[in-house]
């Protein structure tokens, strides 16, 4: 990436001005807001008892305080872009400053609602890879779509490190548009796009029923807030009746079979918002870039170097449809954050482990999420069937004492035996989930049941080892092996592994690190003369060459 | 029951961690056990005819005794730690044992740590972080001149290497 021409000829500034946000933020801020307020407004303007007075000086007073708050929010808030540093500085009385290395930025996301896109603005969230509050990354609501882009490309425009040398930053950031049409647009390589087969895994998403419980909720609320119950409504009352006079099973399975219909609409239009136009396309510097929504418009764009790996993931009702989810391992996105770090809408599972090999770099899937698992042994099997089951069993004891007790129960425990075979279901579908492999840059963890995971996570983002080993592992013989590292969840588990696989595992992954086993095992040594002799000066004996890097 | 892993597992740590840390830790077991006796023998004086409180009370106070005995002497059977120029490693927990390794090159923060009741016992606590949430290393029940030292030493040998892999 070389820096606009004129660089030499031009000597950098100090410092680089402090910009404004795009003055259409003057419309779109009030226009938001009042959005957001629009149930309180209706609520103070139709329902309220107040006399005719108030409700004038309300509707007068509430546009106002928007539009000089938007306005005071436009004077106050600044960003500037230096050759090191990103800041932003807002607030009239209560003044904040805050600044972010640039090179601690690991992700820049693009959001344009449909208020922002009528205006042609776009949201810029920076994030970094720590979630505390100094270096907690920041926002800029909001810029044209033009500067949004332009932020984009600068900030993350860093794939050979080093580059661009420090002075064309400052040029660039002085004079945006030279720096980014010298650029160009160069070679955008396609990972993926949305295909619309991929549709029918939206109605198992579940999401939909959520949506669906939100609205209704909400509905019944502001209904109740208008003196209106929805059970007065006249249609709500002629089904009521006509449920009341059929049996009961049939009009469970009507209202089930309703529920799940407009649960499932519901789900394909969140699917629809969330995932229209999506694609994922890999950008000349490198960088992974996700675009995708129907109203509200998001880019995600991540560092190639920040990945650490990715995860193909299958709730029971996907898989068995043969369905997935893929999502990044990454810094600087939190994991816990719902869609946080997805790369693929929920789709055919040999999609997803494509996605997930061709956002590694990986040309072949086997080195990667859809590796061959090594199996761990059948000790793991009995643990995995032992605690499936135990629960289920104690549950039968209790349901058949409580028959014998209270006798209405007796019904209930017939009921619990049958879920004897689905625990063992289970168990056994755990095992065979169960397992990992080694490749050469990755290692690849498999897990779960009810959501199935599949996670290849890259060897040398692996930044230390856990092994923990229950009372009943320990009689086993098994372990339970965290591989930790910055990205994703933090650790990442192998449960259940021979304690002998574990230590061939982290030593090959980190040859060294774990120490050596025929030194000589020191047990015996003094407690307070050990602290002492280590702390003073620490043995240099396993000084070998390193393998990380 | 013998608390020391298996043959096949990692060779344990080379140092043990001071012995009044049994003390300390039996202390901290009687706070507890404490904490979860007082309030049922209080509320057995008080309710009367309250023959169920006395049992769970007795029943707590001989897990409480249980616990007061035993877990301080397993924990120094099994709390070890090494470090070297390469790695930190420990080895801790009495029923359940737990291997922790973190290579000097991901370190990111130091700190030694004296709780009051550690300060009774001259004794500190090491903790190593990385730059993941997952993965502190902690040495608990340090002399505290060696802890003291220790760090220094830590701090010397990470000041030379880069690379945190965030």
């Amino acid at each position: 990436m070389t820096g606009p021409a004129g660089r030499s000829s031009q000597p950098d500034p100090p410092e680089s001005p402090w910009r404004r946000l795009d003055a259409r933020m003057l419309a779109v801020f009030p226009v938001k807001q009042a959005a957001a307020l629009l149930p309180l407004l209706v609520v103070v303007l139709i329902g309220g008892r107040g006399d005719g007075l108030w409700q004038l000086v309300g509707a007068i007073a509430g546009p106002t305080a928007l539009v000089a708050f938007g306005l005071l929010r436009w004077l106050t808030v600044r960003y500037r872009v230096g050759p090191e540093r990103v800041e932003l500085r807002s607030g009239l009385l209560n003044r904040q400053h805050r600044s972010v290395r640039r090179d601690r930025v690991r992700t820049v996301d693009l959001t344009a609602s449909p208020v922002h896109r009528i205006f042609g603005l776009t949201v810029v969230e920076i994030g970094t890879g720590s979630q505390s509050g100094k270096d907690g990354g920041l926002s800029l609501d909001a810029v044209t779509a033009v500067e949004a882009e332009r932020l984009r490309r600068e900030l993350l425009d860093r794939a050979i490190p080093d580059h661009p040398p420090p002075d064309s930053v400052a040029a660039a950031g002085t004079a945006p548009t030279s720096g980014v049409d010298g650029r160009g647009p160069g070679v955008v390589e396609s990972v993926a796009r949305l295909r619309v087969s991929w549709l029918r895994f939206a109605p198992l998403t579940g999401s939909g029923l959520v949506a669906v419980g939100a609205v209704v909720g909400t509905a019944f609320q502001l209904g109740g807030e208008l003196g209106v119950r929805v059970t007065d409504l006249d249609v709500v009352a002629r089904v009521g009746d006509r449920l009341g006079a059929v049996p009961l099973w049939l009009a469970v399975l009507v209202i089930g079979t309703a529920f799940s219909l407009v649960g499932a609409l519901g789900s394909l239009a969140i699917y629809l918002e969330a995932w229209w136009r999506y694609r994922l396309t890999r950008e000349s510097d490198g960088t992974l870039r996700l675009r995708r929504g129907l109203l509200t418009t998001r880019s995600l764009s991540i560092e190639q170097r920040r990945m650490r790996g990715a995860e193909v993931s299958q709730s029971l009702s996907l898989r068995l449809f043969g369905g997935a989810r893929c999502t990044a391992v990454t810094t600087g996105l939190d994991a816990s954050a719902g869609v946080g770090g997805a790369l693929l809408p929920p789709a055919p599972a040999a999609e997803a482990h494509r996605v997930a090999a061709a956002a590694l770099h990986l040309a072949d899937q086997g080195q990667g999420s859809a590796a061959a698992l090594r199996r761990h042994p059948g000790a793991a099997l009995r643990r995995r069937l032992l605690r499936a089951v135990a629960p289920v069993c104690l549950l039968v004891v209790g349901a058949w004492w409580a028959a014998r007790t209270v006798p209405e129960l007796s019904p209930v425990w017939p009921a619990a035996v049958l879920a004897l075979p689905l625990a063992t279901a289970l168990g056994m579908d755990r095992y065979r989930n169960l397992g990992h492999a080694l490749r050469p840059e990755y290692l690849v963890i498999g897990s779960g049941s009810v959501v199935r995971r599949r996670v290849a996570l890259q060897r040398r983002g692996i930044i230390g080892w856990r092994l923990r080993q229950s009372l009943p592992q320990r009689r086993a013989g098994l372990v339970t092996l965290d591989a930790v590292t910055a990205a994703g969840r933090g650790r990442y588990s192998v449960v259940d592994l021979p304690i002998g696989w574990a230590r061939e595992l982290v030593e090959q992954v980190n040859p060294g690190l774990l120490p050596a086993e025929q030194r000589p095992s020191g047990p015996a040594r003094s407690a307070s003369a050990g602290t002492e002799h280590a702390a003073g000066d620490l043995p240099a004996e396993r000084a070998g060459g390193r393998a990380q890097e | 029951m013998d608390p020391m892993p298996s043959a096949a597992a990692p060779r344990p740590p080379r140092f043990r961690v001071d012995p009044r840390a049994k003390h300390w830790w039996t202390v901290r077991a009687l706070i507890g056990a404490g904490a979860a006796l007082v309030p049922q023998v209080v509320a057995a004086l008080l309710v009367v005819d309250a023959g169920w409180l006395l049992a769970t009370s007795v029943m707590t106070a001989m897990a409480g005794a249980g616990y007061v005995l035993v877990m301080p002497r397993l924990r120094y059977r099994v709390h070890r730690w090494e470090a070297d120029e390469r790695a930190v490693y420990t080895l801790s927990g009495w029923l359940r044992l737990e291997w922790r390794v973190a290579p000097i090159s991901r370190i990111q923060t130091i700190d030694t740590e004296r709780s009051p009741l550690q300060r009774l016992f001259g004794l500190a606590t090491v903790t190593v972080t990385t730059a993941s949430a997952a993965g502190p290393v902690r040495i608990e029940g340090l002399d505290a001149a060696g802890a003291d030292a220790l760090a220094r030493r830590l701090t010397e040998i990470t000041r030379s290497e880069h690379g945190d892999a965030t």
